[in-house]
Formats: structure tokens, C-alpha cells, sequence
């Protein structure tokens, strides 16, 4: 009869252990969820404190101070990024969508469908500023100089893999069965890529394009030894061009305080308009879905 | 209002611009080789650029630590050693958060909370990383070098290895501060990909595992993590590449200052990205700029390989999965 007990006694010790490493490790689970939002709310609440404070009506009317200024802005950097930035994404775009297209409606059952789509999911990972040496490689060290174009190429490279990669993954979304109806009414395939396919899918397409638009608004690596920077307001796409992030980049490792400064005050719009664009393309995907 | 006749010819098919199917199918099919092709100019064309690097020092650069522009020699070994090492630290780190925030995503987060908490990882992901970077710098470094690195060389100041491992200047930059950050940057990249394959598992034999009374860690554990071991080390090489590739925030907080006489986690160290993005565009052409560049060359190859197995493995699991669509 105690033998009875004992292994009555046994399983339930046993039984006991198992629930406490169960609430231990869920436990642990809550803890490394609210490790990570942590990290999330103490980087946006400094951004906005510290930013908000340096954020004046100069910021956007004057352009980049020298040293211990008493006044200045970001204009030529804001505006040198919007140039750069809508460029890129206006190269970017079409290249990506077309690649895109390729994958999904004509390289389904091809080695060079497959290649590109494996190749493509590399290069969205790839260092930036790999990206920015292979410009220098290829484009900047031939012409001898450092322009705004070479930054335009730099960050559209960097568009192409992001576009094509949600161009194609909407599109295989799209059943078959909408296909094969415009198939079966004579429409040719172009057509039926155009105005069918592709149609179902354009909530897709233009979230990935945000979010392409994302990426490269904060991206810093490959613009610093291709568009490199200029103290100066210009519109000249041949010349070297100022943009937010470098300009951040510059301004925080200086010890001027004016620089620090201006550094937070374009950190908190930087942060401010990638976040908007993501929220922005989750937001429009979802009402089409 | 015309009307076809019963009888006789079909009506003359009407075809818009014939021309045009050719022409889309072309264009498409350039659009993929380009993609192909700029794979190829990269390698190439950093081949080309570090060509008189590796003639002059050929695969001992790897393993030389010298790097003095104005004797003209280059060895890349102090910033290999730092950016291999400051992803180790990251992944320390972010491997065990990334699974605690994949398993409370799957199976404990309530459904309502489910999206938000998802946006606001994705939301990390989509910081720029020069926001990290700054806010490493001037907010995060002041912070680690007063309340952990300070109280740790206090403690272990006199002990032999542990105190060399915490010595160095309590500003709060160098390979420690760079991985921590490093961390916080991959985790979303790490935690989304498992999340996405725990939700691959078929809920049929985490329902027969519940139904024979495990705990859901048991399930998580003993279930879920064994059907989606590929999946799992794919996200985590994903991460791997990210880290092994970030230029801006570990620019901002490892110091930039190649040595590698002191292995201390608060000493200013060097990692090939903050390499180039503080000396490329001021290096004479020639033999410092073409070491540069084997460098980039090195870090494409390592992040590349990377990749491409998180690639294989991804697949893989997807594979073995069916043809679930």
C-alpha cells in the first residue's frame, strides 16, 4: 500500500516541476516581449524629447551652420534627401515591379525565375554600404567626382530588391482561377498581367513601395562616398548633395553643440516620416485585404 | 447596330497592338537578368577595386592586424575580429528574446493584442540606424558605462581575466555598447521569422500534444521547436547577416580605433562597416582605398554565405511543409 503512495507521490512531484517550468519559462516569454517594447518606447520617447527641443521654424528655412552658429537649419539637407529619396524610388520602382512580374507570372517553373527570386532575397539583405562601395567602384571612381546622382544610383539599388520582393509575393497571392477567366476570354497575357493580375494586387505593390520609400529615407551607408555632403543649398544633381542622415551622422559625432543639436532635430523627422510611411502601408494594405 | 450572322466566317479576331506580348515579356525578362547581373557587377567590381590589395597582401591580410595608411600596411584582422565578434554578442542576446517574443506571439499573446504587438516589432525593425546609432551614442553609452560597466570593473577590477575583460575608459563605447545595439536592431528580423514558422506547425500536433496533457511549454518545446528547427536557425542566420552588415549604429558607438591588444568589451575596437564609413571617403587612392574595399569584399562574401544558408534552410522547412499556399 506505500509503495502505492509513493509513486502516487512520485507524480506528483513530477507533475508539480512540470508546471512551474511552464510558468517560468512563459514568464520568461512576458519578459522578452516587454524587453523589446522596452527598447521601442525608450528610443522613440528620447527622439522625441530630445528633438522636439531642437525642432525651430530655422530648421527648414536655413541651411547647414558652420560650427558654433548661432542660427542655422536643415533645408538644403531635407530637401537634398527629398530629391534623392523620390528619384530612387522613380528608377527603383519599375525595375522592381517588372522583376517582380517576371518571378511570379513567367518564372514560375524557370531556373532564371528561381535564381532571381533566391539572388533577390540576398540582395535584400545585403550591407548598404557594400551597395555604396560597389557605386564608388563602379561609377564614382570612373567620372572622378562624388554627385547626387551616384547617390540617386546607390539608393535605388537598394528600392529593387524591396519592390520585387513584395511585387512577386502579391502576385502569387492572386488565384489562378482570375487567370484563367481572362485566359479564357482571348485576353492576351500582357493584358491580363496588367489589368488583372497586377490590378488585384496594387494595394501590395504600393506598400511595398512605401516601404521601400522607408528603407532608403534613413539609410545613411551608401550615400557617404557617393552623394557625400555639401555645406550648401543646391539643386544640382551633378554635384555633391547634402541629406538628413549624413548630415546627422556629421553633426553627432561633432562636439559643437549647435550640431548635436540640429542632429536631434533631424533624428526626430527622420523617425517621424519612416515611421508615418510604415504606419501609412499597413494601414492602406489593410483596407484592401 | 451590326450583327453576326449566323452562318459563315467567324468575325476577324481583333487584336490590340500584337506586338505587345513580345514586348512586356521582354521587358520583364530584362528586369530579372539585371537583378542577376548587379549581383555579378558587385562582386566584380570589388574584385576589380581590391585587386592591388590582394596582390599586395593575398589571404594574410585576413590574419594581420597591422593597418597603417602611412607605411602603406594593411592587414584587416582587428576589424574582422570586431565585427565577427560584436554579432556574437548580439545574438547572445537576441536569439533567447527573439524566442520568448515568438513563443508569446503564437501561444500566449490574446488574439485582440496579437497585431499591435506584431506592428510595434516590425516598428523596431523600421527604425533607421542612425537613430540607433545616436541614441547609442549620447543616450544608451553614458548609461551602460555608469551603472554596468563601472560597478563591474568595481567588483572585478583586480581580478586577473575577468578585470581585463571590463578595464577600459568609463565613456561607454566599444564592442559591448555596439552589441547590445546591435541586438535591439535584430531582434524584430529574428522574432518575426519565428514567428511566422511556429505558425507553420499544424495545429493538429500541437492539439494531440495538448490532448495527452502537456504544458504549452512542453508543446513550444518538445513539439513545435523540432518541426521548425530549420526554420528557426534560417531566422536566426537572417539576424546574423543583418548584424554582420549594419553600418550606422555600430559606426556611432565603437570608438573607431583599431587595436586589439586590449580584448575588453569597453575598449574603443573597430568593425569593417565603421572602417569604411569613417575613413573610405577620405582614403588616398591606391593601396589604403583598395584595402577598403577588400574589406567590403570580405564582409559581402561572409554576409553572403550567411544569407544564403538562412535561404536554403527557409526553404527547406517550406518545402517539407507541402504545397500549402
Amino acid at each position: 500500500m506505500s509503495r502505492v503512495f509513493a509513486l502516487e507521490g512520485a507524480r506528483l512531484a513530477r507533475h508539480r516541476r512540470r508546471k512551474l517550468v511552464n510558468v517560468v519559462a512563459l514568464t520568461l516569454a512576458l519578459a522578452a516581449m516587454s524587453f523589446g517594447l522596452f527598447w521601442l518606447v525608450w528610443i522613440l520617447v528620447e527622439t522625441v524629447r530630445l528633438g522636439f527641443g531642437g525642432l525651430a521654424w530655422q530648421v527648414f528655412t536655413q541651411s547647414t551652420p558652420p560650427p558654433q552658429a548661432e542660427v542655422g537649419g536643415l533645408a538644403n539637407a531635407i530637401v537634398g534627401s527629398l530629391i534623392m529619396v523620390s528619384l530612387a524610388t522613380l528608377i527603383g520602382t519599375p525595375i522592381g515591379i517588372l522583376s517582380g512580374i517576371y518571378i511570379a507570372e513567367y518564372g514560375q517553373r524557370t531556373w532564371l525565375g528561381h535564381v532571381t527570386q533566391f539572388i533577390n532575397d540576398i540582395l535584400l539583405s545585403a550591407p548598404s554600404i557594400v551597395i555604396g562601395l560597389f557605386v564608388y567602384a563602379a561609377f564614382v571612381a570612373r567620372v572622378k567626382s562624388f554627385s547626387a546622382f551616384a547617390g540617386v544610383l546607390a539608393l535605388s539599388l537598394i528600392v529593387i530588391p524591396v519592390v520585387i520582393r513584395q511585387t512577386s509575393t502579391m502576385l502569387s497571392l492572386v488565384p489562378n482561377a482570375l487567370r484563367e477567366a481572362a485566359y479564357a476570354l482571348g485576353t492576351p497575357k500582357w493584358k491580363v498581367i496588367l489589368s488583372v493580375t497586377l490590378k488585384a494586387s496594387v494595394a501590395g505593390v504600393v506598400t511595398g513601395v512605401l516601404l521601400a520609400l522607408a528603407r532608403i529615407a534613413g539609410e545613411t551607408a551608401p550615400l557617404l562616398f557617393t552623394a557625400l555632403s555639401n555645406q550648401f543649398f543646391t539643386w544640382n544633381l551633378g554635384e555633391p548633395m547634402a541629406s538628413l542622415p549624413v548630415t546627422i551622422f556629421k553633426f553627432a559625432m561633432s562636439p559643437y553643440e549647435n550640431w548635436q543639436k540640429l542632429a536631434w532635430a533631424g533624428v526626430f523627422l527622420i523617425t517621424l516620416g519612416v515611421l508615418a510611411l510604415n504606419i501609412l502601408a499597413r494601414v492602406l494594405f489593410r483596407n484592401k485585404t | 447596330m451590326e450583327r453576326v450572322a449566323p452562318h459563315g466566317d467567324p468575325p476577324p479576331r481583333r487584336r490590340v497592338a500584337p506586338w505587345a506580348d513580345g514586348v512586356f515579356a521582354a521587358l520583364t525578362h530584362g528586369a530579372a537578368w539585371l537583378t542577376l547581373a548587379l549581383l555579378v557587377a558587385i562582386i566584380v567590381s570589388l574584385f576589380i577595386g581590391a585587386a592591388p590589395s590582394i596582390r599586395e597582401f593575398g589571404l594574410g591580410f585576413l590574419w594581420s592586424k597591422d593597418w597603417d595608411p602611412v607605411q602603406g600596411k594593411f592587414g584587416g584582422l582587428v576589424m574582422i575580429y570586431g565585427t565577427l565578434m560584436t554579432s556574437f554578442i548580439a545574438l547572445l542576446i537576441a536569439v533567447p528574446v527573439s524566442f520568448g517574443i515568438a513563443i508569446f506571439l503564437t501561444e500566449l499573446s490574446p488574439k485582440w493584442l496579437k497585431r499591435p504587438l506584431g506592428i510595434a516589432v516590425e516598428l523596431l525593425a523600421a527604425v533607421p540606424s542612425i537613430v540607433y546609432g545616436m541614441w547609442g551614442l549620447l543616450v544608451f553609452g553614458p548609461i551602460l558605462s555608469q551603472y554596468v560597466q563601472q560597478p563591474l570593473q568595481g567588483a572585478f577590477g583586480g581580478v586577473p581575466v575577468l578585470g581585463a575583460l571590463f578595464s577600459g575608459p568609463p565613456v561607454g563605447i566599444g564592442i559591448l555598447s555596439a552589441g547590445i545595439i546591435l541586438a535591439i536592431m535584430v531582434i524584430p528580423f529574428i522574432a518575426a521569422t519565428m514567428r511566422d514558422v511556429f505558425d507553420v506547425t499544424p495545429p493538429m500536433l500541437k492539439e494531440s500534444a495538448y490532448g495527452l496533457g502537456s504544458t504549452t511549454w512542453e508543446v513550444v518545446w518538445r513539439v513545435v521547436l523540432p518541426y521548425t528547427k530549420t526554420g528557426v536557425v534560417g531566422g536566426i542566420m537572417l539576424g546574423l547577416g543583418r548584424a554582420l552588415g549594419e553600418t550606422m549604429a555600430v559606426t556611432f558607438v565603437i570608438g573607431n580605433f583599431n587595436q586589439l591588444d586590449s580584448l575588453s568589451l569597453f575598449e574603443a575596437a573597430n568593425s569593417i562597416t565603421s572602417a569604411l564609413a569613417n575613413e573610405f571617403a577620405e582614403a588616398s587612392e591606391g593601396l589604403h582605398q583598395a584595402s577598403l574595399i577588400y574589406l567590403g569584399l570580405i564582409l559581402f562574401m561572409i554576409t553572403f554565405v550567411v544569407l544564403a544558408c538562412s535561404r536554403l534552410l527557409l526553404m527547406r522547412l517550406k518545402r517539407g511543409e507541402g504545397s500549402r499556399t
